[in-house]
Protein backbone atom coordinates (compact mmCIF):
# COMPACT_ATOMS: atom_id res chain seq x y z
CA UNK A 1 0.00 0.00 0.00
CA UNK A 2 1.52 3.23 -1.24
CA UNK A 3 1.55 5.77 1.91
CA UNK A 4 0.25 9.29 0.95
CA UNK A 5 1.99 12.14 3.34
CA UNK A 6 3.00 15.41 2.94
CA UNK A 7 3.80 17.04 -0.57
CA UNK A 8 3.83 15.55 -4.10
CA UNK A 9 2.99 11.79 -2.69
CA UNK A 10 0.06 11.16 -4.97
CA UNK A 11 2.69 11.28 -7.79
CA UNK A 12 5.28 8.78 -9.06
CA UNK A 13 8.71 8.98 -6.23
CA UNK A 14 10.25 12.04 -7.25
CA UNK A 15 14.01 11.69 -9.19
CA UNK A 16 17.25 12.72 -7.29
CA UNK A 17 17.28 15.97 -9.56
CA UNK A 18 13.65 16.90 -8.97
CA UNK A 19 14.23 16.85 -5.29
CA UNK A 20 17.31 18.92 -6.04
CA UNK A 21 15.04 21.34 -7.83
CA UNK A 22 12.47 21.12 -4.90
CA UNK A 23 15.39 22.11 -2.11
CA UNK A 24 16.24 24.93 -4.74
CA UNK A 25 12.69 26.43 -4.10
CA UNK A 26 13.08 25.81 -0.30
CA UNK A 27 16.60 27.73 -0.02
CA UNK A 28 15.41 30.28 -2.25
CA UNK A 29 12.78 30.80 0.12
CA UNK A 30 15.58 30.86 3.17
CA UNK A 31 14.10 28.08 5.05
CA UNK A 32 15.80 25.75 6.43
CA UNK A 33 16.44 21.61 5.38
CA UNK A 34 15.41 18.63 7.55
CA UNK A 35 16.05 15.18 7.11
CA UNK A 36 13.96 12.34 9.18
CA UNK A 37 13.41 9.06 8.80
CA UNK A 38 11.25 6.10 10.20
CA UNK A 39 10.16 2.43 9.92
CA UNK A 40 6.74 3.20 11.25
CA UNK A 41 4.85 5.37 8.78
CA UNK A 42 1.74 5.51 10.64
CA UNK A 43 0.02 8.76 9.91
CA UNK A 44 -0.28 9.50 14.01
CA UNK A 45 3.40 9.06 14.15
CA UNK A 46 4.24 12.30 13.80
CA UNK A 47 7.86 11.91 15.81
CA UNK A 48 10.64 10.54 12.97
CA UNK A 49 14.01 10.32 13.91
CA UNK A 50 15.94 12.86 12.75
CA UNK A 51 18.84 12.76 10.54
CA UNK A 52 21.54 15.36 12.26
CA UNK A 53 19.93 18.51 12.65
CA UNK A 54 18.42 20.36 10.25
CA UNK A 55 20.35 22.56 8.09
CA UNK A 56 20.40 26.10 8.41
CA UNK A 57 22.89 27.74 6.34
CA UNK A 58 22.74 26.01 3.80
CA UNK A 59 23.10 27.80 0.34
CA UNK A 60 22.92 24.95 -2.43
CA UNK A 61 21.06 21.67 -2.48
CA UNK A 62 23.93 20.02 -3.02
CA UNK A 63 24.39 20.30 0.38
CA UNK A 64 21.34 18.77 1.40
CA UNK A 65 21.46 15.85 -1.24
CA UNK A 66 24.43 14.41 0.43
CA UNK A 67 23.09 14.09 3.82
CA UNK A 68 20.28 12.57 2.01
CA UNK A 69 22.20 10.05 0.39
CA UNK A 70 24.18 9.08 3.30
CA UNK A 71 21.00 8.90 5.39
CA UNK A 72 19.60 6.49 2.32
CA UNK A 73 22.90 4.58 2.70
CA UNK A 74 22.07 4.13 6.31
CA UNK A 75 18.35 2.93 6.12
CA UNK A 76 17.46 2.64 2.50
CA UNK A 77 14.72 0.53 4.04
CA UNK A 78 12.84 3.14 5.98
CA UNK A 79 10.87 5.74 5.15
CA UNK A 80 12.86 9.19 4.79
CA UNK A 81 11.23 12.65 3.97
CA UNK A 82 12.63 15.87 3.83
CA UNK A 83 10.63 18.87 5.91
CA UNK A 84 11.47 22.89 5.30
CA UNK A 85 10.98 25.15 7.98
CA UNK A 86 10.31 28.71 7.80
CA UNK A 87 11.26 30.57 10.37
CA UNK A 88 9.65 34.12 9.50
CA UNK A 89 7.13 33.97 12.48
CA UNK A 90 9.98 33.54 15.18
CA UNK A 91 9.79 30.31 15.15
CA UNK A 92 10.14 26.99 13.02
CA UNK A 93 7.06 26.19 11.61
CA UNK A 94 7.32 23.45 8.36
CA UNK A 95 6.01 24.85 5.02
CA UNK A 96 6.79 21.45 3.36
CA UNK A 97 7.74 17.76 3.73
CA UNK A 98 7.67 15.39 1.25
CA UNK A 99 8.95 11.87 1.22
CA UNK A 100 12.08 10.85 -0.76
CA UNK A 101 12.76 7.74 0.22
CA UNK A 102 10.10 4.28 0.47
CA UNK A 103 11.09 0.84 1.45
CA UNK A 104 10.51 -1.90 -1.11
CA UNK A 105 8.06 -3.16 0.76
CA UNK A 106 5.63 -0.40 1.97
CA UNK A 107 3.74 -1.21 5.32
CA UNK A 108 0.00 -2.03 4.72
CA UNK A 109 -2.44 -0.55 6.67
CA UNK A 110 -6.17 -1.63 7.65
CA UNK A 111 -9.16 0.43 9.59
CA UNK A 112 -10.82 -0.96 12.10
CA UNK A 113 -14.54 0.25 12.69
CA UNK A 114 -14.98 0.14 16.74
CA UNK A 115 -18.89 1.18 17.90
CA UNK A 116 -18.24 2.76 21.02
CA UNK A 117 -21.39 4.07 22.75
CA UNK A 118 -24.97 4.57 21.06
CA UNK A 119 -24.21 4.91 16.94
CA UNK A 120 -21.02 6.75 17.96
CA UNK A 121 -17.98 4.89 15.99
CA UNK A 122 -14.23 5.48 16.50
CA UNK A 123 -11.91 4.84 13.16
CA UNK A 124 -8.12 3.19 13.88
CA UNK A 125 -5.68 1.78 11.85
CA UNK A 126 -3.40 -0.82 11.96
CA UNK A 127 -0.42 -1.95 10.52
CA UNK A 128 -1.22 -5.42 8.66
CA UNK A 129 1.14 -7.72 6.95
CA UNK B 1 16.09 13.13 -35.00
CA UNK B 2 16.39 16.58 -35.13
CA UNK B 3 19.50 16.20 -32.75
CA UNK B 4 22.37 16.81 -35.39
CA UNK B 5 20.64 19.72 -37.21
CA UNK B 6 20.35 21.76 -33.53
CA UNK B 7 24.42 21.38 -33.36
CA UNK B 8 26.03 24.60 -35.03
CA UNK B 9 28.70 23.99 -37.40
CA UNK B 10 31.06 26.61 -36.18
CA UNK B 11 31.33 28.90 -32.70
CA UNK B 12 32.36 32.05 -33.02
CA UNK B 13 34.29 32.68 -29.82
CA UNK B 14 34.86 36.13 -29.92
CA UNK B 15 30.84 36.48 -30.36
CA UNK B 16 30.71 33.85 -26.90
CA UNK B 17 33.26 36.27 -24.84
CA UNK B 18 31.29 39.10 -25.76
CA UNK B 19 27.82 37.93 -24.69
CA UNK B 20 29.34 35.94 -21.46
CA UNK B 21 30.46 39.31 -20.20
CA UNK B 22 33.56 37.36 -19.25
CA UNK B 23 35.21 40.72 -20.76
CA UNK B 24 33.37 42.93 -17.90
CA UNK B 25 34.87 40.88 -15.60
CA UNK B 26 38.29 40.84 -16.11
CA UNK B 27 38.54 44.60 -17.07
CA UNK B 28 37.17 45.32 -13.69
CA UNK B 29 39.66 43.23 -12.05
CA UNK B 30 42.29 44.92 -14.07
CA UNK B 31 41.01 48.51 -13.20
CA UNK B 32 40.41 47.62 -9.13
CA UNK B 33 43.39 45.78 -8.39
CA UNK B 34 47.07 47.12 -8.84
CA UNK B 35 49.56 44.82 -10.14
CA UNK B 36 49.36 41.46 -9.91
CA UNK B 37 50.12 40.36 -13.50
CA UNK B 38 50.26 36.81 -13.00
CA UNK B 39 47.43 36.31 -11.17
CA UNK B 40 45.31 38.43 -13.75
CA UNK B 41 47.29 36.49 -16.33
CA UNK B 42 46.07 33.11 -14.67
CA UNK B 43 42.41 34.64 -14.88
CA UNK B 44 42.41 35.55 -18.26
CA UNK B 45 43.32 31.70 -19.32
CA UNK B 46 40.77 30.32 -17.04
CA UNK B 47 37.96 32.79 -18.51
CA UNK B 48 39.23 31.18 -21.80
CA UNK B 49 39.31 27.82 -20.99
CA UNK B 50 35.40 27.92 -19.34
CA UNK B 51 34.03 29.81 -22.89
CA UNK B 52 36.01 26.98 -24.53
CA UNK B 53 34.40 24.54 -22.68
CA UNK B 54 31.36 25.80 -23.15
CA UNK B 55 31.77 25.81 -27.18
CA UNK B 56 32.67 22.43 -27.10
CA UNK B 57 29.47 21.40 -25.13
CA UNK B 58 27.25 23.42 -27.67
CA UNK B 59 28.44 21.78 -30.20
CA UNK B 60 28.67 17.75 -28.71
CA UNK B 61 32.03 17.59 -27.77
CA UNK B 62 33.26 15.78 -24.87
CA UNK B 63 33.53 17.77 -21.75
CA UNK B 64 34.69 17.26 -18.54
CA UNK B 65 34.37 20.04 -15.99
CA UNK B 66 37.60 21.48 -14.99
CA UNK B 67 39.33 21.47 -12.04
CA UNK B 68 39.37 24.71 -10.60
CA UNK B 69 41.07 24.01 -6.74
CA UNK B 70 43.25 26.88 -6.15
CA UNK B 71 46.54 27.51 -3.84
CA UNK B 72 47.27 31.08 -3.49
CA UNK B 73 50.91 31.83 -2.19
CA UNK B 74 52.89 35.02 -1.62
CA UNK B 75 54.29 37.08 1.29
CA UNK B 76 52.00 39.12 3.73
CA UNK B 77 50.04 41.44 2.25
CA UNK B 78 50.09 40.56 -1.46
CA UNK B 79 46.14 40.70 -1.86
CA UNK B 80 45.22 36.90 -1.82
CA UNK B 81 42.65 37.30 0.42
CA UNK B 82 41.28 39.83 -1.33
CA UNK B 83 41.71 38.41 -4.81
CA UNK B 84 39.30 34.93 -2.85
CA UNK B 85 36.91 36.88 -1.71
CA UNK B 86 36.29 38.49 -5.26
CA UNK B 87 37.05 34.65 -7.03
CA UNK B 88 34.09 33.90 -5.95
CA UNK B 89 31.88 36.21 -7.72
CA UNK B 90 33.96 35.57 -10.78
CA UNK B 91 33.54 32.12 -11.36
CA UNK B 92 29.74 32.80 -10.40
CA UNK B 93 29.69 35.42 -13.27
CA UNK B 94 31.92 32.71 -15.43
CA UNK B 95 29.16 30.27 -14.83
CA UNK B 96 30.64 27.93 -13.36
CA UNK B 97 29.78 27.93 -9.50
CA UNK B 98 26.15 27.91 -9.20
CA UNK B 99 25.58 30.47 -5.86
CA UNK B 100 28.68 32.67 -6.29
CA UNK B 101 29.05 32.76 -1.86
CA UNK B 102 32.37 32.20 0.07
CA UNK B 103 32.91 30.44 2.88
CA UNK B 104 35.86 31.24 4.39
CA UNK B 105 37.40 29.10 7.10
CA UNK B 106 40.58 28.69 8.99
CA UNK B 107 42.34 25.24 11.27
CA UNK B 108 39.40 26.20 14.02
CA UNK B 109 36.15 25.89 12.06
CA UNK B 110 37.40 22.81 10.18
CA UNK B 111 39.05 20.24 12.72
CA UNK B 112 37.71 19.63 15.93
CA UNK B 113 38.45 18.85 19.44
CA UNK B 114 38.08 15.59 20.53
CA UNK B 115 37.56 12.22 18.74
CA UNK B 116 35.04 11.64 16.03
CA UNK B 117 34.43 15.53 16.29
CA UNK B 118 36.49 16.47 13.25
CA UNK B 119 34.32 14.69 10.14
CA UNK B 120 30.77 16.24 11.12
CA UNK B 121 32.64 19.94 11.73
CA UNK B 122 34.42 19.47 8.31
CA UNK B 123 31.77 17.97 6.38
CA UNK B 124 29.24 20.60 8.18
CA UNK B 125 31.66 23.28 6.13
CA UNK B 126 31.65 21.86 2.84
CA UNK B 127 27.69 21.33 2.78
CA UNK B 128 27.37 25.19 3.41
CA UNK B 129 30.46 25.84 0.81
CA UNK B 130 28.70 23.70 -1.89
CA UNK B 131 27.57 25.71 -4.62
CA UNK B 132 30.31 28.38 -3.71
CA UNK B 133 34.07 29.04 -2.52
CA UNK B 134 35.58 27.44 0.21
CA UNK B 135 38.40 29.74 1.27
CA UNK B 136 41.08 27.76 3.08
CA UNK B 137 43.33 30.58 4.88
CA UNK B 138 46.61 29.80 6.47
CA UNK B 139 45.81 26.04 5.12
CA UNK B 140 49.37 24.91 6.60
CA UNK B 141 47.49 24.72 10.00
CA UNK B 142 45.56 22.00 8.92
CA UNK B 143 48.40 19.69 9.05
CA UNK B 144 50.86 19.59 12.39
CA UNK B 145 53.60 17.19 12.09
CA UNK B 146 54.55 17.35 15.06
CA UNK B 147 51.67 15.82 16.65
CA UNK B 148 51.06 12.62 14.78
CA UNK B 149 47.64 12.14 16.75
CA UNK B 150 46.56 15.48 15.42
CA UNK B 151 43.12 15.81 14.38
CA UNK B 152 43.81 17.75 11.31
CA UNK B 153 44.64 14.85 8.99
CA UNK B 154 41.29 13.67 9.26
CA UNK B 155 39.74 16.66 7.66
CA UNK B 156 42.58 16.58 5.30
CA UNK B 157 41.06 13.15 4.14
CA UNK B 158 37.68 14.16 4.21
CA UNK B 159 38.61 17.21 2.27
CA UNK B 160 40.59 15.39 -0.45
CA UNK B 161 37.69 13.18 -1.34
CA UNK B 162 35.17 16.27 -1.64
CA UNK B 163 37.60 18.09 -3.94
CA UNK B 164 37.81 14.95 -5.90
CA UNK B 165 34.22 13.66 -5.81
CA UNK B 166 32.25 17.29 -6.14
CA UNK B 167 34.66 19.10 -8.26
CA UNK B 168 31.75 20.46 -10.51
CA UNK B 169 30.12 21.70 -6.87
CA UNK B 170 32.76 23.84 -5.14
CA UNK B 171 36.07 25.43 -5.54
CA UNK B 172 38.59 25.30 -3.00
CA UNK B 173 40.90 28.13 -2.51
CA UNK B 174 43.93 27.10 0.00
CA UNK B 175 45.87 30.56 1.19
CA UNK B 176 49.18 30.92 2.79
CA UNK B 177 52.95 31.77 2.98
CA UNK B 178 54.88 30.15 0.27
CA UNK B 179 57.60 28.72 1.91
CA UNK B 180 55.16 27.33 4.55
CA UNK B 181 52.16 26.20 2.29
CA UNK B 182 55.44 24.44 0.29
CA UNK B 183 56.07 22.26 3.46
CA UNK B 184 52.31 21.43 3.46
CA UNK B 185 52.61 20.02 0.23
CA UNK B 186 55.45 18.22 0.42
CA UNK B 187 53.65 16.35 3.62
CA UNK B 188 50.38 15.90 1.80
CA UNK B 189 51.15 15.31 -1.93
CA UNK B 190 47.43 14.23 -2.48
CA UNK B 191 46.90 18.20 -2.19
CA UNK B 192 49.25 19.56 -4.58
CA UNK B 193 47.77 16.72 -7.05
CA UNK B 194 44.05 17.67 -7.03
CA UNK B 195 45.21 21.36 -7.24
CA UNK B 196 44.93 22.87 -10.89
CA UNK B 197 46.33 26.01 -10.14
CA UNK B 198 48.89 27.04 -7.61
CA UNK B 199 49.48 31.14 -8.00
CA UNK B 200 52.27 32.61 -6.80
CA UNK B 201 51.18 36.81 -5.52
CA UNK B 202 54.86 38.58 -6.37
CA UNK B 203 55.79 41.61 -3.79
CA UNK B 204 54.32 45.06 -5.09
CA UNK B 205 56.60 47.08 -6.79
CA UNK B 206 57.06 50.83 -5.12
CA UNK B 207 55.13 52.20 -7.80
CA UNK B 208 52.19 50.04 -7.24
CA UNK B 209 52.30 50.27 -3.58
CA UNK B 210 51.95 54.01 -3.79
CA UNK B 211 49.14 53.45 -6.35
CA UNK B 212 47.69 51.28 -3.83
CA UNK B 213 48.15 54.04 -1.19
CA UNK B 214 46.50 56.49 -3.24
CA UNK B 215 43.19 53.91 -3.79
CA UNK B 216 42.94 53.04 -0.45
CA UNK B 217 43.07 57.22 0.87
CA UNK B 218 40.68 57.53 -2.57
CA UNK B 219 38.04 54.89 -0.79
CA UNK B 220 38.09 57.07 2.42
CA UNK B 221 37.56 60.40 1.03
CA UNK B 222 41.05 61.67 1.54
CA UNK B 223 43.65 63.01 -0.75
CA UNK B 224 47.45 63.39 -0.80
CA UNK B 225 48.87 66.83 -1.31
CA UNK B 226 51.73 66.63 -4.13
CA UNK B 227 54.12 67.09 -1.36
CA UNK B 228 52.67 64.66 0.81
CA UNK B 229 52.74 61.85 -2.15
CA UNK B 230 56.83 62.45 -3.04
CA UNK B 231 57.27 61.72 0.79
CA UNK B 232 54.91 58.77 0.75
CA UNK B 233 57.09 57.49 -2.14
CA UNK B 234 60.01 57.54 -0.17
CA UNK B 235 58.31 56.04 3.06
CA UNK B 236 57.53 53.23 0.69
CA UNK B 237 61.37 52.72 -0.30
CA UNK B 238 62.50 53.17 3.65
CA UNK B 239 60.05 50.70 4.94
CA UNK B 240 60.77 48.06 2.29
CA UNK B 241 64.30 48.01 4.10
CA UNK B 242 62.40 47.43 7.13
CA UNK B 243 61.82 44.17 9.16
CA UNK B 244 57.92 42.53 9.24
CA UNK B 245 57.23 44.71 6.12
CA UNK B 246 53.96 43.78 4.92
CA UNK B 247 53.31 44.83 1.06
CA UNK B 248 49.75 46.71 1.00
CA UNK B 249 49.32 45.84 4.34
CA UNK B 250 52.30 47.82 5.98
CA UNK B 251 50.50 50.87 4.02
CA UNK B 252 47.19 50.44 4.90
CA UNK B 253 48.41 50.92 8.39
CA UNK B 254 51.12 53.51 7.38
CA UNK B 255 47.91 55.45 6.08
CA UNK B 256 45.66 54.84 9.30
CA UNK B 257 48.02 56.22 11.12
CA UNK B 258 48.78 59.49 8.87
CA UNK B 259 44.72 59.77 9.10
CA UNK B 260 45.32 59.84 13.23
CA UNK B 261 48.07 62.25 13.08
CA UNK B 262 46.32 63.99 10.43
CA UNK B 263 43.23 64.61 12.55
CA UNK B 264 45.13 65.56 15.71
CA UNK B 265 47.15 68.31 13.54
CA UNK B 266 43.76 69.95 12.36
CA UNK B 267 42.89 69.73 16.02
CA UNK B 268 45.83 71.48 17.51
CA UNK B 269 46.42 74.21 14.58
CA UNK B 270 42.80 74.88 13.49
CA UNK B 271 41.57 78.24 14.64
CA UNK B 272 39.05 78.86 12.55
CA UNK B 273 36.04 77.16 10.43
CA UNK B 274 37.87 74.35 8.08
CA UNK B 275 36.80 73.49 4.47
CA UNK B 276 35.98 69.74 3.28
CA UNK B 277 39.64 70.14 1.16
CA UNK B 278 41.15 70.51 5.16
CA UNK B 279 39.40 67.82 6.54
CA UNK B 280 40.49 65.46 3.59
CA UNK B 281 43.79 66.19 2.57
CA UNK B 282 47.01 64.10 3.93
CA UNK B 283 50.13 66.39 4.53
CA UNK B 284 53.54 65.85 4.17
CA UNK B 285 53.62 66.32 7.75
CA UNK B 286 51.80 63.35 8.76
CA UNK B 287 53.48 61.29 6.94
CA UNK B 288 57.12 62.81 8.11
CA UNK B 289 56.48 61.99 11.42
CA UNK B 290 56.52 58.14 11.17
CA UNK B 291 59.04 56.26 13.16
CA UNK B 292 60.01 54.86 9.92
CA UNK B 293 61.80 58.54 9.11
CA UNK B 294 63.64 58.17 12.64
CA UNK B 295 65.69 55.12 12.81
CA UNK B 296 62.86 52.52 11.98
CA UNK B 297 60.17 50.21 13.19
CA UNK B 298 62.06 48.74 16.18
CA UNK B 299 63.27 51.69 17.39
CA UNK B 300 61.96 52.54 21.01
CA UNK B 301 62.66 56.09 21.08
CA UNK B 302 59.46 56.98 18.84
Amino acid sequence: MRITQGCFSFLPDLTDEQISAQLEYCLKNEWAIGIEYTDDPHPRNTYWDMWGLPMFDLKDAKGAMMELDECRKAHSESYIRINAFDSTRGFETVRMSFIVNRPSKEAHYVMTRTDVRGRTQSYSWQKAD
Amino acid sequence: MNDQASIPLTVDLKAEYEASGVADILNELENELVGLQPVKQRLREIAALLIVERARKSMGLSHEPPTLHMSFTGNPGTGKTTLALRMANILHRLGYIRKGHLVSVTRDDLVGQYIGHTAPKTKDVLKRAMGGVLFIDEAYYLYRPDNERDYGQEAIEILLQVMENNREDLVVILAGYADRMEMFFQSNPGFRSRIAHHIDFPDYGNEELLTISETMLAKQNYHFNAEARAIMASYIDKRRQQPHFANARSIRNALDRARLRQANRLFSSSNGPLDAEALSTIAAEDIAASRVFSGGIDSKTS
